[in-house]
């Protein structure tokens, strides 16, 4: 609409005035640049989409699916196991990093303003804690890996399995929840809050029982988030899981995720095509994911438009 | 109230300070013979999970030269003996020496000799040698040159000589592919090949397995690398030394210089399921299988 | 007191327990890199560490400024490709393009930033390295900085875009309406009044997307060729630079740990240290941008 707009306002003032035809020619240059950047953005996608998923196409079908890697590195064998240990190791990390990440969202959104008032210990430790949710999210996953080799993998003897991964792997996903977990919280509007005290509900009966589930659908997409976060995640994994490519029994056996397994598939064997079709399950994993996001955040917006 | 509130909230971060300190203290006492190793303990541990009644497992990690053979082993021992369960993990040598040593796995592979060191670090590892392994010299299929002396080979990797036409091949520089430091592949190849004064050129691409070697040698041009016999096959040129060519038979009866010993490790004598995998792979069956990967049978 | 309020304050304290989980997670993960690395500093000493270049753990020789340099290098290429495309693309998406386009391209740059690296890696192993080898320059193996550059520029493209995108929908409407008003083109806009308001989230954006590639590893390892070197020319020409190999800060850590004991293992605890140090000036500097924007355009009104 503003965007219509402006373009009238600048079409009637070309007609006045001399120097504005020779800017229109350089905003016509600019702007055909900026398409052609926005172009170029979409042709990577399509180039590298495209690219895996025509290539690893070929690669999957029903047998590479159900049939579990073997072989050692010659990269025979399907990649079944490793698409149950990802799976394994996604419901694990978000098994471990939901709860404390909801929990320390709704803390620092619905509490912090209150405690802030009363204790500058209080005020102090929730300035901390956005530095370090902050922090976190700026870390590089191999720091995480390293993190998790040290302190899971050979100080708590966890030993290189889905436990010491899982660990690692939710300190990774920890900013993401929490953040996006706030952002829901900040969007459920003021009144519902008051509307449930004034009835003479405590602030948890408040939270539990209205303002959680109004942020339900942002706080599925911080998961949903983190799911896509696990499955691509890969250096955390190199250095903690083990990789080994047979199906773990406990939290305690090492495994192998799909991401792992395309590295070790291109790195170490000459499988390409598998490992293409590896990479091509991983992309329509993702774009799932964010199918689903999408989805979640349109009805999102809807529903807050019906509200208003 | 508010009392009540702080305390509960000194008590619960102190419980987590705690399990924080416990977590430190576990190993913040260091084992004289290791001071400095002790600050990473051993890395690929598969603790052996609590198996089911009836059942064992067993974990074996280090060596990435040893690592496929050994999961064919394990896969036939398992599909021989259900109630065993293998895991077998890379990690490198020296990995494979200290997970040995420290208990950490069961059995530990390595791609070389065990060092003085390490012996006297470990005591008490008992260790067998499964197979040999030649080391081969191999290039990108389309090289033409097909023989080299180890001085030749040494002069390439150490940078001396630069282009394949100072060998005999064309004018085109010499693509150096290595692997990591720590890789038992690399300690045997320059133990060998390099000798004491000589070292890898810098320049070389360095991969962090064999299979990444072969990888990187066959799919690019006018390079050299050197991979373990069991790796070898048709993707790569495998070039003969002074003459003789990279066989088994070549390196069994001697006549290929770069040779050495497949270990697996254990710390004391070995018991149980894993005597019984070890008595396996050097059972006749379990030497046929050495054989059919490329390496020479120790029997 | 009632039992629900009792456990209204139970329910608030468990609360804050989790709030604090992510300052016990920075600082373990601090004080466990750093202790893992004291013996590597105290043994090795810091400016061998920091200012040599030759790392041959098998000699006990562990410099790791050619893993500086490297990192620095690959990241600086990536910056001189992702940038002006990614910033080119957000200015695209925030001004310029039609709704429908919108629809397109935003999901595009969301996808892109969703895809594992290791498929990048994959894509720059099997398509980049193969046609960069094809330059005949003697000692190119297709594996270098190039190759890499180009991956992360892919791969930090969308964090910028997205990020620089925001920070520019965040100027008020009524700057362009003025601008508008005024006469000016709306290119003038753009370039005059909608960039120089949002300088500060843009630049925010570039940073953080050096942070997201210096600390980027598998796709490195995959395509950079690891060679323990400084980078240099390959020939007279300069600009063969980018055909050296090289060796980043995080690919010197994926690749050697698992073979690392000893003072080895804390040299690449070290190199940790130093990644870590790196990352957090960049985001420090990167939140004092934004913070100090802030408060002086508030001061502003």
């Amino acid at each position: 609409m503003i965007g219509e707009r402006s373009s009238e306002i600048t079409l009637a003032h070309t007609a006045k005035t001399r120097n504005l035809k020779t800017e229109h020619r350089v905003q016509k240059f600019w702007f055909s640049l900026m398409w052609l950047f926005g172009l170029i953005t979409v042709l990577i996608l399509i180039l590298v989409i495209g690219y895996v998923l025509v290539q690893g196409g070929k690669a999957v079908n029903w047998e590479l699916l159900t049939t579990p890697p073997k072989g050692g590195l010659s990269g025979e064998g399907g990649i079944s196991t490793t698409i149950a240990t990802t799976f394994y190791l996604v419901g694990l990390t978000l098994l471990i990093a939901t709860p404390l990440g909801v929990s320390a969202a709704v803390y620092l959104i619905e509490y912090a303003g209150e405690q802030s008032l009363s204790s500058k210990f209080l005020r102090t430790m929730i300035n901390i804690a956005n530095f370090a949710v902050e922090t976190l999210a700026g870390i590089p996953s191999i720091i995480f890996g390293l993190f998790g080799y040290v302190l899971f993998v050979s100080t708590l003897k966890f030993g290189f399995s889905l436990l010491s991964a899982s660990l690692a792997g939710a300190c990774l996903v920890l900013p993401t929840i929490i953040r996006t977990t706030e952002e829901a919280l900040l969007a459920v509007p003021d009144d519902y809050r008051r509307g449930s005290l004034a009835l003479g509900a405590t602030k948890w009966q408040t939270l539990s029982r209205i303002v959680l589930p109004a942020a339900m659908p942002g706080i599925i997409t911080g998961i949903i988030l983190s799911v896509g976060r696990v499955i691509s995640e890969t250096a955390v994994f190199y250095v903690t899981l083990g990789g080994s490519y047979r199906l773990p029994t406990s939290i305690m056996d090492s495994g192998r995720t799909l991401a792992l397994h395309l590295y070790y598939l291109a790195m170490d064997t000459r499988a390409f095509d598998k490992a293409m079709g590896t990479g091509a399950v991983l992309v329509v994993m993702i774009f799932l994911i964010n199918l689903v996001i999408n989805l979640i955040s349109r009805k999102l917006t809807a529903g807050v438009r019906k509200v208003r | 109230m508010k009392y009540a509130k702080k305390s509960l909230l000194v008590v619960l971060s102190g419980l987590m300070c705690l399990a924080l300190i416990a977590a430190c203290g576990s190993k913040s006492t260091p084992t004289p013979a290791a001071p400095v190793a002790e600050a990473t303990e051993a890395p690929k541990v598969t603790e052996a999970t609590e198996a089911p009644q009836g059942e064992s497992a067993i974990s074996l990690s280090g060596s990435t030269t040893v690592q496929p053979l050994a999961e064919k082993l394990a896969e036939a021992f398992m599909a021989a003996n259900a109630g065993v369960r293998i895991d077998v993990q890379g990690g490198g040598s020296s990995v494979g020496v200290k997970a040995a040593g420290e208990g950490t796995s069961d059995i530990g592979m390595a791609s070389r000799d065990v060092k003085d060191t390490e012996m006297t670090e470990f005591p008490n590892l008992q260790v067998f040698v499964i197979a040999r392994d030649g080391i081969a010299i191999v290039a990108h299929p389309e090289v033409p040159v097909g023989d080299l002396t180890v001085d030749q080979v040494r002069d390439i990797f150490s940078g001396k000589t630069t282009n394949w036409k100072d060998v005999g091949g064309e004018d085109q520089s010499i693509i150096l592919v290595s692997r990591e430091e720590g890789s038992g592949t690399r300690a045997a190849f320059e133990e060998m090949v390099m000798g004491k004064e000589t070292v890898i050129a810098a320049t070389a691409i360095l991969q962090p397995s064999n299979g990444s070697v072969r990888t990187t040698v066959s799919t690019t041009p006018y390079s050299i690398g050197y991979l373990s016999f069991g790796y070898l096959d048709e993707s790569v040129k495998a070039l003969s030394i002074g003459g003789v060519a990279p066989t088994e038979p070549n390196a069994a009866d001697g006549t290929y210089p770069i040779v050495r010993p497949l270990n697996m490790l254990t710390n004391g004598e070995p018991t149980g399921a894993v005597k019984q995998f070890l008595d396996f792979i050097l059972s006749e069956a379990g030497q046929k299988m050495v054989v059919e990967d490329g390496y020479i049978a120790v029997k | 007191m009632s039992g629900r309020m009792i456990v209204d304050k139970a329910v608030k304290v468990v609360l804050f327990a989790s709030a604090i989980i992510s300052i016990l997670i920075v600082l373990a993960i601090g004080f466990f890199i750093f202790r893992e690395s004291l013996d590597a500093w105290a043994k090795i000493g810091i400016s061998e560490m920091l200012f040599k270049s030759v790392w041959r753990p098998g000699q006990d020789q562990y410099g790791i400024l050619a893993m500086i340099v490297g990192s620095v290098s690959v990241t600086f290429g990536a910056i001189l490709m992702g940038v002006p495309l990614a910033l080119g693309c957000a200015i695209f998406l925030a001004e310029i393009a039609p709704a429908g386009v919108q629809s397109i391209v935003r999901p595009a740059v969301q996808l892109l930033a969703g895809i594992p690296s290791v498929v990048y890696g994959l894509f720059g192993l099997v398509i980049l390295v193969p046609m960069i080898r094809k330059l005949n320059v003697p000692g190119n193996s297709g594996f270098g900085l190039l190759a890499s550059s180009i991956v992360l520029a892919v791969m930090i493209l969308p964090t910028i875009a997205s990020i620089a995108e925001d920070a520019i929908r965040a100027v008020p409407e009524n700057y362009r309406q003025g601008s508008l008003a005024l006469g000016a083109t709306k290119w003038q806009t753009i370039t005059k009044v909608v960039l120089p308001a949002g300088k500060s989230g843009i630049i925010a954006a570039i940073i953080l997307g050096i942070g997201r590639a210096l600390g980027e590893t598998m796709a490195m390892i995959m395509v950079i060729g690891n060679s323990v070197i400084m980078p240099k020319p390959l020939t007279a020409n300069p600009l063969t630079f980018f055909l050296s190999q090289a060796r980043t800060l995080t690919g010197n850590i994926a690749v050697e740990i698992n073979y690392a004991t000893g003072l080895h293992a804390n040299a690449l605890f070290a190199t940790g240290v130093v990644l870590f140090a790196l990352i957090m000036i960049i985001n420090a500097s990167a939140r004092w941008i934004i913070t100090h924007d802030q408060r002086s355009s508030e001061k502003a009104r």
